[in-house]
């Protein structure tokens, strides 16, 4: 049932125990090693003899993308670069990148962790892992590869793309279970379709651990049912030691996180105040189990909400909802907010659409939203395609509160993704 | 009686009808007869062609997004109130139209035209009854 039934059940008050006793250390070993914690630390005032419960990470400071990418390439290091075993980079679209140093003891415990959440998926030794995940400076790959080797699994190095080579090693091997992004899922599913290969009579794939892309429950279900498998949200980023930070359980309700390792806060992302349980806000974690790069507070950027009801599935630790959207992502259209993710939904629960879309944004009033078809809802009739596209128009338009231009296309017209998908084409000159 | 009907759904892009054309030429079929219905952001293409199934084949490999349809095809009286007497046929039959369109061949001194209607079945005993010559598709292909 549990991986680690002490740590996955601890009761709440030694949950606070552990957290306040790991939380002390974390601070203790950033305040005598790393200069720009000192800094911030001083100049608040707190010692790390302060912290005397969890509730005092608030008189603790903010990390933020902008001082991991000050500090490179290893300003924040908290050992000496000798016990350092493993570089990782986060690459930003501009400026430079962002370190994440892990020591044998971190890599170690992410892997750990990671063993526990795809345990609760039910993943066993004997189980076939195919790893579709980009392997290298980037976290995706790895730290799942290191879970799944430590529950026994028979670990598929594949890394992303050649599609065709991808199929071979399901069939080869009787793959059981894979790590994709979803752009890439729904992309294999319209693959296996091309070449009349059903995954639920000819391929023993039977759990996908999907990530590294924000994506809806609508979504999940296409590609559950697609692919003829169960769809596990991963969540991780790689700041925090990578995919597997949170992970939903069986129930898939909800993505638990690791309390003993992590300290999760939902803030309001302009003012930074906590927002009451089971709002959303920005997720902002702290790391209490980690070595070489301790963090605290870091600011994820992601939107999400904590789940306070107990899971059925018996482990203590909270849950988040699955990512609503990212900070990031977020654009304005008239003067409206509008995620992506919003979109998708809609897009994902309309019949005769297909699973590739692109979001254009062209000027500060229109949004064009590019939707590929479903070949099996063409029948021949201009008036179902003419409903089609009216029906996206309205869903959106209610859901988005702008009216959006719906182009229909071709299916295969937009880019095929192997990786992460480019959705949002923002040609908008400020 | 049925005459198949090749349907392409064709997005607004540059160059799409062409290519959806050059398709069929490269699979050596003539066209016969065709339509496009259009709005202003995608189209139909329609085609009546020697070898229906053949040219869905090309298309569909050539990533077009296909389907094929039932259609009958009439000979119509080539003078003026032609083709309103069998529209008059159908509608008393309470039959309706989805569309038509007309072939580019005459066959003998009739025009041929395409009909498209909800059912198929009751729209050509319609016209049989009232003696209007609906083309057999063997005729119709080796046009």
């Amino acid at each position: 049932m549990y991986w680690n039934k002490e740590a996955e059940t601890i009761d709440a008050a030694s949950l606070r125990e552990l957290q306040t006793e790991r939380l002390r250390k974390t601070v203790e070993s950033l305040y005598e090693n790393v200069p720009f914690y000192r800094k911030k630390l001083d100049s608040t005032g707190v010692k790390p003899s302060d912290i005397k419960s969890t509730a005092d990470i608030r008189r603790l400071p903010f990390t933020t993308r902008e001082d991991l990418r000050e500090n490179f390439p290893d300003g924040l290091l908290a050992v000496k670069k000798e016990q350092v075993v493993r570089l990782h980079t986060s690459s930003g679209t501009t400026g430079k990148p962002k370190a994440i140093f892990f020591s044998q003891h971190d890599i170690d415990t992410a892997s750990e962790l990671v063993a526990r959440c795809l345990y609760m998926t039910g993943l066993r030794k004997g189980d076939i892992f195919q790893n579709m995940m980009t392997y290298g400076l980037f976290t995706g790959a790895l730290m799942l590869h290191y879970g799944a080797e430590k529950l026994g699994c028979l670990v598929i190095p594949a890394g992303p793309g050649n599609t065709a080579r991808q199929i071979s090693l399901m069939q080869d091997f009787g793959t059981t279970a894979i790590h994709i992004t979803p752009s890439y899922a729904l992309y294999l599913a319209s693959v296996l379709q091309k070449q009349g290969i059903d995954p639920k009579k000819d391929l023993k794939v039977r759990k996908a651990y999907v990530g590294a892309e924000p994506y809806t429950e609508e979504t999940r279900k296409k590609i559950e049912t697609l692919l003829g498998l169960d769809a596990y949200n991963c969540y991780g980023l790689s700041e925090m030691n990578g995919p597997g930070v949170a992970f939903e359980c069986e129930y898939k309700n909800g993505l638990h996180i690791w309390e003993d390792n992590f300290i999760i806060e939902i803030l309001d992302p302009v003012t930074g105040e906590p927002v009451p349980d089971g709002s959303n806000g920005e997720l902002v974690l702290t790391t209490l189990n980690r070595e070489a790069m301790p963090i605290l507070r870091y600011r994820t950027k992601d939107l999400t909400r904590v789940l306070t009801e107990q899971c059925p599935c018996g482990r203590t630790h909270r849950r988040i909802h699955s990512i609503l959207g990212r900070a990031d992502d977020m654009f304005i259209i008239k003067g409206v907010n509008i995620y992506p993710q919003e979109i998708e939904r809609v897009l994902m629960s309309i019949k005769g659409v297909a699973e590739n879309y692109q979001i254009h944004l062209e000027s500060l009033d229109s949004i064009t939203i590019k939707v590929e078809i479903d070949s099996n809802m063409f029948d021949g009739r201009i008036e179902h395609l003419v409903s089609l596209r009216n029906e996206i128009t309205e869903k959106l338009k209610h859901e988005i509160l702008v009216k959006p231009n719906v182009e229909l296309l071709e299916p295969g017209t937009l880019p095929i993704s192997e990786g992460k998908a480019v959705r949002v084409i923002d040609t908008r000159t400020m | 009686m049925k005459v198949k009907q090749i349907s392409v759904f064709l997005e607004n892009r540059k160059g799409r009808l062409q290519e959806a054309l050059e398709t069929i030429a490269a699979a050596k079929l003539s066209i016969r007869a065709l339509s496009i219905a259009d709005t202003a952001d995608f189209g139909i293409l329609r085609l009546i062609l020697p070898d229906p199934d053949k040219a869905k084949k090309a298309l569909q490999k050539n990533n077009f997004t296909v389907r094929e349809n039932d259609v009958i095809v009439v000979e119509v009286p080539d003078k003026p109130g032609g083709l309103a007497g069998v529209l008059k046929v159908l509608n008393d039959a309470n039959i309706n139209v989805e569309y038509l369109y007309a072939f580019v061949e005459k066959s003998g001194k009739k025009a041929l035209v395409v009909l498209r209607t909800e059912k198929i079945e009751p729209a050509v005993k319609a016209l049989r009854k009232a003696d209007i010559e609906v083309m057999p598709s063997e005729k119709v292909y080796s046009l």
